[in-house]
């Protein structure tokens, strides 16, 4: 054991830097082709320039594909944390018979092929009679936005002591007061993690919008439509990097909203006694 | 100061809270069954069980968080049955504390007072005054998170107290404290129960905590009342076997009725021979038998050629030793059990050696008659 320690430490080292190196490198030269002159990814870049950023606001398709993908994302974050605070709430409070399944159920979209995910959504809602629009994107986000919502609130609600609700109904407050002054501050926290997590995920996905769209494109779809004129690059390299960039800060300050919510909720009794 | 925590208070025999013939079911299951009973006004009662006994059911009936199946609890003359907890003049310290963690100590303190909307002033006075009760004043801005145990549980305190409620529950407060702090907050809460003048109503599955805060206990088994008394009463003068058990302590052996009348029996028992006791306020004879006990601290060992009036004679079987003072097991010729006896060590008990033949001195006044 001690031998293999002793040889180990730069085997190991120079493999994380490696797995590292793998994961993100593509994420990297986003940005690096984004400010190329020359508008085929190629190295060594022939110059620097902000010009591909300059004219993304020129793009009518582009505003309004991220318009589309605002009210997209803003509507399906709502929409699956309000149903992700229900749920929950209900499993993380109560315990009834079949409680562990309805759980796996819920997380189930999680692992399903997203293809698949997709084309039952648009079956259903052919057979609904729902003709597709941006409604239908928001709907199929929220199926896969849930399984994320669940796993953010219920790590807020988990060891949320009942007795800081039954001690504020004793100091005289009513249940709604007991909600508002109690509870919901106790849990701001999760919630507020659940929509940027939600909107985040709305966002960048493709898939299930590319399947569930109209007429009106997601950001992902443009860019999807974009990438079939090679002129057009530059300005898909810059857009995504500004995607990335966007997506990387709000799952951060959801993931910090997250670690403190489950700090709150769970350092009663023990921890600090 | 311990001669003021111990000294006798004046006490209205004004009925604070009335409990009667509350039953509370889950199920064919009773958590209480059948309980009656009077909390006097300014009183520190305590409802003394195992775990299980229905007394945290009782509590929360008071407060307000359960209802009787059956039954009548009334607070201070008014009936408390359709009444939901905020609208009940009790407050109550949880076992967890339920410090609001958002808050800081001084908004925990007034987040009760919040909605009496009172003169921002007045608000600030009654926090301050909270505080300093419970010897907290200056940490008022301390964050719920940065307290220790015992903070925690004086915040609990000064949020309940600060209401200043007819009635102030406490659900187990000390068992989540060190021993040592558990016994300095004893007597701080008995004396802060004292100056305040509230009743308070402690529940609470330890003895010791019990006997020394309340001005009487309800010891409870399996639901039921077993017996309501002072600490004294309940200690000394156990109505059956279960209290006398679980008080600490107590040697039981086996006795013939001989003679019952009003205030005392005679009983004719194997070790000590035929003896008369008082005969306890709730005695229902049950058949001929009947069971003598006597605490093992009530049994002392005689040394050398001392003699008592009235002693039993031995031989120590085992010894253990506990610092102050030494535990001794005796075998007396005549009786099925051994006696157990606890002894200080001032004059050597923890040197008699297991096999040494032993004489025990007594107080028949020590001999309490316990129905089978």
């Amino acid at each position: 054991m001690t031998a293999t320690r002793r040889f180990l430490p730069g085997w190991l080292s120079s493999y994380a830097t490696l797995y590292i190196l793998f994961l993100y490198l593509p994420v990297i030269f986003l940005p690096i082709f984004s400010i190329n002159t020359a508008a085929t990814p190629k190295f060594p870049l022939s110059g620097v320039t902000l010009h591909w950023y300059e004219d993304l606001p020129k793009t009518p398709a582009l505003i309004d594909a991220t318009w589309n993908s605002l009210i997209v994302g803003v509507s399906a974050s709502i929409l699956s944390t309000v149903l992700g605070i229900l749920a929950a709430r209900s499993i993380t409070r109560y315990r009834y018979p079949g409680r562990r399944a309805i759980n796996g159920l819920i997380m189930a979209p999680l692992v399903l092929p997203e293809v698949i995910v997709a084309i039952s959504m648009l079956l259903v809602m052919l057979q609904l009679g729902l003709s597709l629009s941006l409604l239908t994107v928001v709907l199929g986000h929220v199926l896969v936005c849930i399984p994320y919502s669940m796993t953010v609130l219920t790590s807020g609600f988990e060891g949320f002591d009942r007795s800081l609700e039954e001690a504020s109904a004793d100091l005289g407050e009513s249940a709604f007061g007991t909600f508002r002054r109690v509870t919901l501050p106790m849990v701001a926290p999760a919630i507020i993690s659940s929509l940027l997590v939600c909107f985040t995920i709305s966002l960048d996905e493709f898939i299930i919008a590319f399947f569930l769209t109209g007429t009106e494109a997601t950001l992902p779809i443009y860019i999807w439509g974009q990438l079939r004129f090679a002129a057009k690059l530059p300005g898909v390299l810059a857009l995504g990097t500004l995607l990335l960039f966007a997506s990387f800060v709000l799952m951060t300050i959801a993931e910090i909203l997250r670690r403190r919510a489950a700090r709150r909720t769970q350092n009663e009794g023990g921890l600090y006694a | 100061m311990l001669e003021r925590v111990q000294s006798e208070r004046i006490q209205s025999d004004r009925t604070m809270i009335d409990i009667r013939d509350v039953t509370r079911s889950y199920g064919s299951f009773k958590a209480l069954d059948n309980a009656s009973l009077a909390i006097r006004e300014g009183e520190f009662f305590s409802l003394l069980g195992p775990s299980g006994c229905g007394k945290t059911t009782l509590l929360r009936m008071i407060a307000g968080f359960d209802t009787p199946t059956s039954g009548l609890i009334a607070v201070d003359g008014q009936p408390m049955d359709g009444i939901p907890a905020n609208r009940r003049p009790t407050n109550m310290v949880f076992q967890s504390y339920a410090i609001f963690p958002h808050l800081n100590v001084e908004q925990n303190v007034a987040y009760g007072l919040k909605r009496l909307k009172l003169a921002a002033g007045e608000e600030k006075r009654r926090v301050e005054e909270a505080l300093a009760q419970v010897s907290l004043t200056g940490l008022g801005k301390r964050r719920a998170t940065e307290l220790s145990g015992g903070q925690r549980q004086r915040v609990a305190l000064a949020r309940a107290l600060v209401m200043r409620p007819k009635v102030l529950l406490l659900d187990e407060p000390l068992s989540a404290l060190d021993k040592k702090l558990r016994g300095q907050m004893q007597v701080e809460l008995r004396r802060l129960q004292q100056a305040v003048g509230i009743t308070f109503v402690l529940v609470t599955h330890d003895q010791y905590e019990a006997l020394a805060m309340s001005d009487r206990i309800a010891v409870m088994f399996g639901g039921r009342i077993a017996q309501v008394a002072s600490p004294k009463e309940i200690y000394q003068r156990p109505v059956n076997r279960q209290v006398a058990d679980f008080l600490g302590g107590m040697n039981f052996v086996k006795a013939e009725i001989v003679e019952e009348n009003g205030a005392s029996l005679l009983l004719d028992t194997l070790g000590f021979g035929r003896v008369r006791t008082d005969k306890p306020k709730a005695f229902v004879r049950n058949g001929g038998a009947a069971t003598l006990g006597i605490r093992p601290e009530r049994l002392r060992v005689l040394w050398d050629n001392a003699s008592a009036k009235f002693e039993v004679a031995g031989k120590v079987v085992e010894r253990h030793y506990f610092g102050e003072i030494t535990h001794l097991i005796v075998e007396i010729p005549g009786l099925e059990k051994p006696l157990s006896v606890t002894e200080t060590n001032d004059f050597g008990a923890d040197d008699i050696p297991v096999g040494a033949p032993i004489r025990l001195a007594y107080d028949p006044e020590a001999l309490v008659a316990m129905a089978d």
